[in-house]
């Protein structure tokens, strides 16, 4: 691979979150570096999908910090961590199902869509301007994952797999600094695996995009990840290079002995 | 010519963008808009204009509003009856109140301040949902109610309560012949439907729809909540203000707080749940059911009691009439929520296919 890790661009220090007396995250510290794809691996309630829902302004965790680019996060909505350049997609498909694949992806250019309603009213001069721009780089998108031929489909219709593509098309479209992917191949066939592996390569490769995935294939989580931090129970029980947590006999006792 | 876009290649994406990407919706939906501007008005009597295409005209308007935020939005509202009434009584006092205001701007001002009191009770929805949020609508229409009654202001104190606007012209064009009212209340129709197509396809539209299916991924996503709920209750309630303008100076001339009971929200509820939900057509395809269905039953009823040598009183027609309203709204809400407006686009569908379905 031709891309360079970069400086630490996401670093959370001491996260803890509860619901009411269930403890999802237990004190978790771990850092996100520029350019890496960083595995969160874990059994089942982990607390990986909270994990992520932390760092988009989700959840807010009762204990801990968040420091993106250096600079303390102050407690934020969904839209704000949106607004600064994280992007996600969800273990259960959360597509807008009364929408074309087409309108779920433009979904995702809503920030950078600055006309006033006015002009969208009247359909008129930068309003449309805009609009056919924005078309414009969603068509690359929908080229670059290959679902071209169903792009005026409601979402609904679609099987599985492809819905997981749009998902994905919708998070791209946002042109992201941070993609949070919760479990992107779970139920998929090993085809449609090998398909969605080779996007998120490629978009770690081609735009230098940072990936946190949440993956519960360990042959994908080794083949495509540079780090993996291990969950179990809300707490970390491993955090390193593939190989390093592979052969940490903690890992292996929680996760990897568990069935897997 | 077959209905289809076979040959119909479109080149741009401006092309693709267009209201209509079928030629044949395109010629269909002018053909409609030209026939209502130059034949209506040479076919119809006064009584198809005053008891049928003003009513419809202007119920399609508030439909319309309704759409935007139910259907596209997600958004439920028992409170249109009230906006109507806001939007009335504040183009009225636009109107009396300051000198030389012409009745465009009036209207228009009047569809404002409707916009204005649908962003105030918006709010609940940026915390409640579903019933919780129904039952907030339901209030402002108790308070509109209550208000147009009892603080004689808006009335410009008369005893009753009720008010009367008298000699519409404008730019010197005076509206007094039924079809000159018609024409007036058409212009207005065509021009927000193209308004509302247009927001709907366009990123407004989008985080409207973002929001009703899935809240928690649009903001994710980046979309405001706050901002894509409160901008719905405000175009839609702009909407239905101008349609409540109308309806209280062009079709009644005269009106009462009566006017906009909540009989009249659950009626436009209704007609975009029978129309479609999140569908243009629909509203206009449900307004013309609910206006129409009485005055066919009325005619039809009776009629066909007579051949059967029953006599059909006016009671049970009007008992028919709500039996007919509520098993359809069942069966919308159960079997087909996106209303006549979907069986129509299911029929589009299979004619595109015709005559190989497969
Ligand atoms: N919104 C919530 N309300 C209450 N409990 C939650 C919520 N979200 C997650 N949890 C709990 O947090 C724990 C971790 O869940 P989750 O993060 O979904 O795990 P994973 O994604 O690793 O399977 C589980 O015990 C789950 O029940
Ligand atoms: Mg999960």
């Amino acid at each position: 691979m031709s891309r360079k890790i970069g400086d630490v661009i996401l670093d959370l220090q001491n996260i803890s979150l509860r619901f009411g007396g269930v403890k999802a995250l237990t004190d978790i510290s771990f850092d996100i570096r520029e350019h890496e794809v960083r595995a969160i691996i874990g059994p089942n309630g982990a607390g990986k999908s909270s994990m992520l829902n932390v760092i988009n302004g989700v959840y807010h965790p009762q204990e801990g910090k968040i420091f993106y680019r250096g600079a303390e996060r102050k407690k934020m909505e969904p839209h704000m961590a949106a607004s600064t350049g994280i992007a996600r997609t969800f273990q259960n498909i959360a597509l807008f199902k009364g929408m074309s694949v087409l309108d779920n992806i433009m979904t995702g250019r809503t920030l950078k869509m600055k006309s006033n309603m006015l002009l969208q009213a009247m359909w008129f001069g930068p309003a449309q301007k805009e609009e056919l721009a924005h078309r414009r780089k969603v068509e690359e998108i929908i080229d670059f994952l290959e679902i071209q031929h169903i792009r005026k489909t409601p979402v609904g219709r679609l099987p599985y797999g492809l819905q997981k593509r749009v998902d994905l098309g919708r998070a791209l479209a946002m042109e992201p600094q941070i993609l949070l992917l919760d479990e992107p191949m779970a139920g998929m066939n090993v085809e449609e695996k090998q398909d969605m592996c080779r996007f998120i390569l490629d978009v770690n490769d081609q735009f230098g995009t940072t990936i946190v995935l949440i993956e519960h294939d360990m042959g994908v989580v080794m083949d495509i990840s540079d780090r993996v931090v291990v969950l179990d129970y809300g707490k970390k029980i491993g955090d390193g290079l593939p190989d390093e947590v592979r052969s940490s006999p903690e890992v292996i006792k929680a996760y990897l002995g568990a069935g897997h | 010519m077959l209905y289809r876009e076979n040959g119909q290649f479109k080149t741009t994406y401006a092309a693709d963008q267009q209201i209509f990407t079928i030629a044949q919706d395109k010629w269909f939906v002018l053909g409609i808009v030209a026939f209502a501007f130059l034949a209506v008005p040479m076919l119809a009597d006064e009584y198809m204009f005053r008891a049928i295409l003003i009513p419809f005209l202007i119920l399609s308007l508030a439909a319309l509003g309704v759409n935007l935020l139910v259907g596209y939005c997600g958004q439920i509202t028992l409170g249109a009856g009230a906006f109507m009434a806001v939007g009335a009584y504040a183009a009225y006092n636009f109107l009396i109140r300051i000198d030389g205001m012409p009745l465009i701007g009036a209207l228009l001002l009047g569809g404002l301040t409707s916009a204005g009191m649908g962003i105030l009770f918006g709010i609940p929805s940026l915390r409640v949902r579903g019933l919780y949020l129904a039952v907030a609508t339901l209030a402002a229409q108790f308070f509109c109610d209550w208000a147009f009654l009892r603080i004689k202001w808006f009335t410009n104190d008369s005893s009753s309560g009720s008010v009367s606007v008298s000699d519409l012209s404008v730019f010197g064009w005076v509206i007094d012949s039924p079809a000159e009212k018609y024409l007036f209340c058409l212009g207005f129709i065509v021009v927000f439907a193209v308004i509302a197509k247009n927001m709907t396809r366009a990123t407004i539209g989008r985080q409207w729809m973002a929001i009703r299916d899935m809240d928690v991924a649009a903001e994710v996503i980046g979309i405001r909540p706050m901002y894509a709920k409160l901008s719905a209750f405000a175009v839609s309630s702009f909407f239905v203000g101008v349609a409540g303008a109308l309806w209280g100076f062009v079709h009644l001339g005269s009106w009462e707080p009566a006017a906009f009971s909540v009989d009249r929200s659950f009626q436009l509820l209704f007609m975009v749940i029978i129309g479609g939900l999140g569908s243009i057509l629909g509203s206009f395809v449900g307004a013309a059911f609910i206006v129409i269905l009485p005055i066919f039953l009325n005619q039809f009823l009776p009629a066909l009691g007579g051949l059967l040598g029953l006599h059909i009183s006016t009671a049970a027609v009007s008992h028919a009439e709500l039996i007919i309203f509520g098993s359809l709204i069942v069966f919308f809400l159960i079997v087909e929520p996106h209303g006549l407006a979907r069986l129509w686009a299911i029929a589009k569908e299979k004619l595109r296919l015709w005559p190989f379905p497969h």
